[in-house]
């Protein structure tokens, strides 16, 4: 997947401009910057949720635009910050959803079993009949991951996943995002706010400024004094923990 | 399970009323006197009790069904042809036909009724997805508004033409013009909510919003142009044999799923049983209350609906229910407006 020439206008006021990128496959990359970098719109846009004013979104070969959206569906999953449907569904029937592109409500035995697996692999088997609206956060992003899961594509795009979650399930829904990635084979996307998480987490760092690209590389790349300070225009040191860089801003 | 137990227990329910039903009314039909083969009671069976029957099943069955439906497309719980406009749209294109073609036909009218119910209903949602602070509370307090201006036209309209006699029939709803020949549109209902309970994934989907559907490739706009236009013909084929019954559509959809959730499929039928119970409860005690007249149905369910509503209402405060308060899903952020990247 790849993107090119970008352009997202709101009212006259440039929010995504020009961007171009090439989405490496089977990695987890994160999205970063400060609010109104445009972040969460440029996934919005090659997650097909956004119209874009111009330029192109290329996914295996063909713009996104004219992919059928259920065909799509089967190879590209959004989760936007699901935290407001507050619909009274048990966590199965949530995570059956996620199969509706393949079978269209009818659950043939093959999807049940996707489903089963989808939700003993989010360690969900004691929920599966609860309402999603009576469970914590964390277990309900878990609920909404396992949905995501059974939908079974190749890319997975996640809206600020760790909002709204203290730091335990905030760091666990991290470590679901490596699994994804590591034991499923997925491509995950990810906007962050958390600059951290992001460079401990993920294979590439994609950083945004205004609008721009003001980075895209691997962590050690975007993770420097320099660059960070550039983009968030405060005071940064970086220390090693674990070969990882780690930031501290003041 | 739970689930299963309460439908089989309301079916049960509703065969028993419905059988008991048919033997309350003015003359005193009995099992026996039609094995016994007497003509006059045979004929007042078929040409009255049997329709009145009918008509009261669909209609408990249609009105909670557009009611659930309704309610989970616009992604609030008090939302439904009641406080959506869609009864008062309906009653106005009944006016309209009553104006237009004074010897019009049960067709004719219902032909004008799904016209401005569907119309209605479309301008009521388009509306709300445009309003910019949503509340819960807010969207069906602008739907009922929205109802009474029509309405106030529907009034006016005709006492200028001095039609306020002939429209009052479908104002209020009553069964006691249910007869033979003059009820069958109300059949309509039937082939629509199967085609609803066809569709009852998709308005599932597209309740948790525009994101969720797209991400799922359902279609979001044309699903619900599709479920409001279904609920909308619904009701209107209703209020034009019966005329207007509010509350069913609020109340029975919101009751049944404290118990079994929001899952179409899963409430659907437990939505339609619990409604047509509660409307052939309701038309048994207005045939009974001041017999050997009889109460049109409309003020008893506003009696028993409205008392219903309120303990809803207090039961859900005391429990605390997030259910109750359930965002749009239309609803624009602002932080997708830019503003946050």
């Amino acid at each position: 997947m790849f993107v090119k020439e970008l352009i997202k206008k709101y009212d006259g006021k440039t929010v995504v401009d020009s961007v171009s990128f090439d989405l490496p496959k089977g990695a987890v990359i994160s999205l970063i910057g400060p609010n109104g970098a445009g972040k969460s719109t440029v996934m919005g846009i090659i997650s097909r949720l956004i119209a874009r004013d111009s330029g192109c979104v290329d996914f295996e070969g063909e713009d996104i635009s004219s992919w059928k959206s259920k065909e799509l569906s089967k190879r590209l999953a959004i989760l936007m910050q699901s935290n407001n449907i507050q619909m009274k569904l048990t966590v199965e029937e949530l995570v059956a959803f996620g199969r509706f592109p393949y079978s269209g409500g009818r659950l043939m035995a093959e999807d049940k079993e996707i489903v089963d697996r989808a939700i003993s692999y989010m360690e969900l088997q004691e929920f599966r009949m609860r309402f999603i609206d009576e469970l914590s956060g964390g277990q309900r992003q878990r609920a909404y991951i396992a949905m995501v899961i059974a939908q079974d594509t190749e890319y997975i795009l996640l809206d600020e996943p760790t909002n709204n979650l203290d730091i335990y399930h905030a760091t666990n829904m991290m470590k679901i995002v490596r699994r994804l990635c590591d034991e499923l084979g997925k491509t995950v996307v990810l906007v962050l706010h958390e600059i951290n998480y992001a460079a401990f987490y993920s294979d590439y760092i994609c950083a945004f400024v205004d609008g721009k690209i003001a980075k895209f590389g691997t962590v050690k790349e975007v993770m420097t004094k320099e660059t960070l300070a550039e983009i968030y225009k405060v005071d940064f040191e970086i220390m090693e923990i674990a070969g990882k860089p780690l930031s501290i801003y003041y | 399970m739970k689930g299963r137990w309460l439908t089989g227990v309301l079916a049960v329910v509703l065969v028993i009323l419905a059988i008991s039903s048919l033997f309350v009314g003015v003359i005193d039909i009995t099992p026996a006197s039609l094995l016994t083969g007497d003509i006059e009671h045979m004929k007042i069976f078929l040409v009255s009790r049997l329709p009145r029957l009918l008509a009261i099943l669909c209609t408990g069955v249609g009105m909670s069904v557009a009611g659930l439906i309704m309610q989970q497309l616009c992604t609030n719980k008090f939302v439904s042809p009641t406080t959506g406009a869609t009864i008062s749209s309906a009653q106005f294109g009944i006016l309209l036909a009553l104006l237009f073609m004074p010897n019009s036909t049960l067709w004719s009218r219902t032909i004008f009724a799904f016209a401005t119910a569907i119309f209605g209903t479309w301008i009521f949602v388009w509306f709300i997805q445009r309003m910019r602070f949503k509340d819960v509370v807010m969207v069906p307090l602008v739907g009922i508004m929205f109802g009474n201006v029509i309405s106030g036209a529907t009034n006016y309209l005709a006492y200028q033409y001095d039609m306020t006699q002939a429209l009052s029939s479908w104002l209020t709803g009553h069964f006691s013009m249910v007869l033979k020949g003059r009820y069958e549109i109300v059949y309509l209902t039937v082939p629509l909510v199967m085609l609803a309970f066809l569709f009852a994934n998709h308005f599932n989907i597209v309740g948790m919003g525009k994101d969720f559907s797209k991400n799922l490739g359902v279609h979001y706009n044309l699903v619900l142009f599709v479920g409001l236009t279904i609920a909308a013909m619904i009701t209107a084929s209703v209020v034009v044999v019966v005329g207007s019954i509010s509350y069913i559509d609020l109340i029975v959809p919101n009751a049944v799923a404290m118990f079994k959730g929001d899952k179409i499929r899963g409430t659907l039928v437990d939505t339609a049983l619990f409604g047509t119970i509660f409307v052939l409860v309701c038309d048994m005690i207005g045939r009974v209350a001041i017999a050997p007249y009889e109460l049109p149905i409309e003020l008893i369910v506003g009696i028993i609906g409205s008392i219903l509503f309120i303990a809803l209402l207090l039961y859900r405060l005391q429990h605390g229910r997030k259910t109750i308060k359930l965002p749009s899903p239309t609803e624009k952020k602002p932080t997708l407006q830019g503003e946050v990247g």
